[in-house]
């Protein structure tokens, strides 16, 4: 009788410890699954372009920078990558702009037309929104912004928006309005009370989602596409020369694409769950 | 200033923005498909649909679509669930799988093409591994099946994330207590997740899917970089249309085709998950 109990318990402790293993081979599968294709694009940047066109592929890097040297002297790239930069920060300053006040708004007031307004920034999920990109490149030239930064600047502030109002939201919702009203009863009007009290406590989360409308126009390849012609971003640039352009370039230029895009999430991690999970509801 | 106006005054922003470009444009994309300059006319459709690329091509967008979204579903649950019970390296695991979120779909497409090219890793694994004699080309006409496999593996491993970040963001709403409650009355790990996980993250999974439907219906520098021509996508046929083809009237029609699937499978998401009134956490 004693026996058997033990003999179960065993039993039990051996699939647990079983169940274990399982779990942390799965984790680490897992990992390799995301980490090994990055691994990949770094043996092939930091190769020679000789070796990135030979077979068979050495799996160690040789730490040469012939490919990145040759992504840097290839022509219009370096005009392309400034591009790039330039419509993401463009865009980061906007959607933060125009963005942040309505987060302010949804979180402190209740208002008329609250829910409509809401309906609006959750309807802009429900579509494709690289796709009105082609509308607008009518619309632009029309204007006269047609083939600019500022134009294409503008359309990814529309996909940054969203986001933006939904994050922003989310921080302001997690500050108490008592802190506030303690400001203006201590002399504070409302915009003192913002600068001096809230504006200090949200400006880390402020700067993670400025990060992440960065990001999202940093990536951005349609739209970027369809709406620059002479002044193409990098992802247009890549796209437009995926056919002619030899495989160390494309490498370099895809191996440029993510290291901002790495650092960027590294530097949003610990805002990127609170931000979603909140901004979602 | 008016206090009752105020919470106006900082909406009027993203309203005004969204209205030029968001709502607006959707009104000059249907103008551009139903005319011709001079009237109303299908003729856009007509064209479009009578193309012999266009039923492979929404096949093709359809097929990738429904291979991705159910594997990416079940891997998202899998590694969510996984983070919520560890205790140590819990950060830095998150980090490692979420980092294709901030991974553009062009760059994505680029180091997935490291692995499948001809010179690429999987033939020189395989050919180190004494697997193959001569180095197989993956990726051109006579197997389709291979292309279809390496766009699906690149979508897999980029956007698996984004559903992940929400879904671990919902499984941290649900109240502990109700696994502790779980667990008294003797239920075992998979039935807790049956019964507690999946329904409590209704809204969670709802969004979840309905971003990554729509994204998967705009696929399309993923599919640039690997297949190129070979899998043609509904996306790439819009870009076709208004570049080479320089065709605007067509190509508005083919994003309005990509409109109405993406807005009807919206809707079956909504309903099919749908919460009921007052069953929120």
């Amino acid at each position: 009788m004693t026996a058997e109990t033990t003999d179960v318990a065993e039993v039990g402790a051996n699939t647990r410890k079983a169940g274990q293993y399982v779990y942390i081979a799965a984790v680490v599968l897992l990992c390799a699954w995301v980490i090994v294709p990055l691994y990949f694009l770094l043996i092939n940047t930091l190769s020679s372009p000789e070796a990135v066109n030979s077979y068979p592929k050495p799996f160690i890097p040789e730490f040469d920078l012939g490919s990145l040297t040759f992504f840097a002297n290839f022509a219009g790239i370096l005009t392309a990558l400034k591009n790039s930069i330039l419509v993401a920060a463009l865009t980061m300053v906007m959607s933060i702009a125009i963005g942040a006040p309505a987060g302010y708004a949804l979180s402190r007031f209740e208002f008329r037309g609250k829910e409509l307004f809401r309906l609006l920034i959750l309807l802009t999920r429900a579509f494709p929104l690289p796709l009105l990109a082609l509308p607008l490149a009518v619309m632009f030239i029309r204007v006269g912004i047609d083939d600019t930064i500022f134009g294409l600047a503008l359309v990814h502030t529309t996909l940054a928006i969203p986001f933006a109002v939904l994050i922003t939201f989310s921080l302001f919702s997690g500050i108490p309005i008592e802190l506030e009203e303690a400001a203006w009863t201590l002399g504070c009007n409302r915009l003192t009370a913002f600068q001096k009290v809230i504006l200090p406590l949200v400006l880390p989360g402020i700067t993670a989602s400025a990060i992440f409308a960065f990001v999202i126009s940093w990536n951005e390849v349609f739209a970027a596409a369809v709406l620059t012609i002479e002044n193409r971003t990098l992802t247009a640039f890549l796209l437009q020369n995926l056919d002619t352009s030899p495989l160390h370039l494309k490498f370099a230029g895809g191996f440029i694409l993510v290291v901002p895009a790495l650092i960027f999430i590294f530097a949003v991690r610990k805002y990127l769950f609170a931000m979603w999970g909140i901004a979602n509801r | 200033m008016n206090p009752r106006l105020l919470p106006y005054v900082l909406i009027l922003p993203v309203t005004l923005f969204l209205c030029l470009f968001f709502l607006y444009p959707f009104v000059l994309v249907a103008q551009q498909a139903f005319s011709d300059g001079s009237g109303f006319t299908l003729d856009n459709f007509r064209d479009v649909t009578s193309h012999w690329k266009f039923p492979i091509s929404l096949k093709n967008t359809f097929l990738l679509a429904l291979a991705v979204v159910p594997i990416q579903l079940a891997l998202s649950l899998l590694m969510a669930t996984m983070v919520n019970r560890m205790k140590r390296g819990r950060d830095l695991i998150l980090y490692i799988w979420t980092i294709p979120l901030g991974i553009s779909d062009l760059a994505a497409g680029i180091i997935w093409l490291a692995i499948f090219e001809q010179s690429g890793f999987l033939n020189s694994m395989m050919g180190g591994l004494g697997l193959i004699d001569s180095p197989t080309n993956f990726l051109s006409y006579q197997s389709p099946m291979m292309v279809f496999v390496a766009i699906m593996l690149a979508e897999v491993w980029r956007a698996t994330a984004i559903m992940l970040v929400i879904l671990v963001a919902g499984i941290g709403l649900i109240p502990k207590e109700y696994y502790e409650a779980g667990e008294v009355f003797g239920a075992t790990a998979w039935q807790r997740f049956l019964k507690i996980t999946l329904p409590m993250l209704r809204p969670s999974l709802q969004t979840a899917l309905v971003l990554r439907v729509i994204l998967a219906f705009e696929v399309f520098a993923v599919v640039q970089a690997l297949g190129g021509t070979l899998f043609p996508v509904l996306m790439g046929e819009t870009y076709e249309y208004q570049f080479t083809l320089l065709n605007a009237g067509a190509a508005a029609a083919i994003a309005l085709i990509i409109l109405g699937i993406s807005i009807a499978f919206t809707l079956i998401i909504m309903r099919a998950l749908r919460v009921p009134k007052g069953a929120t956490i």
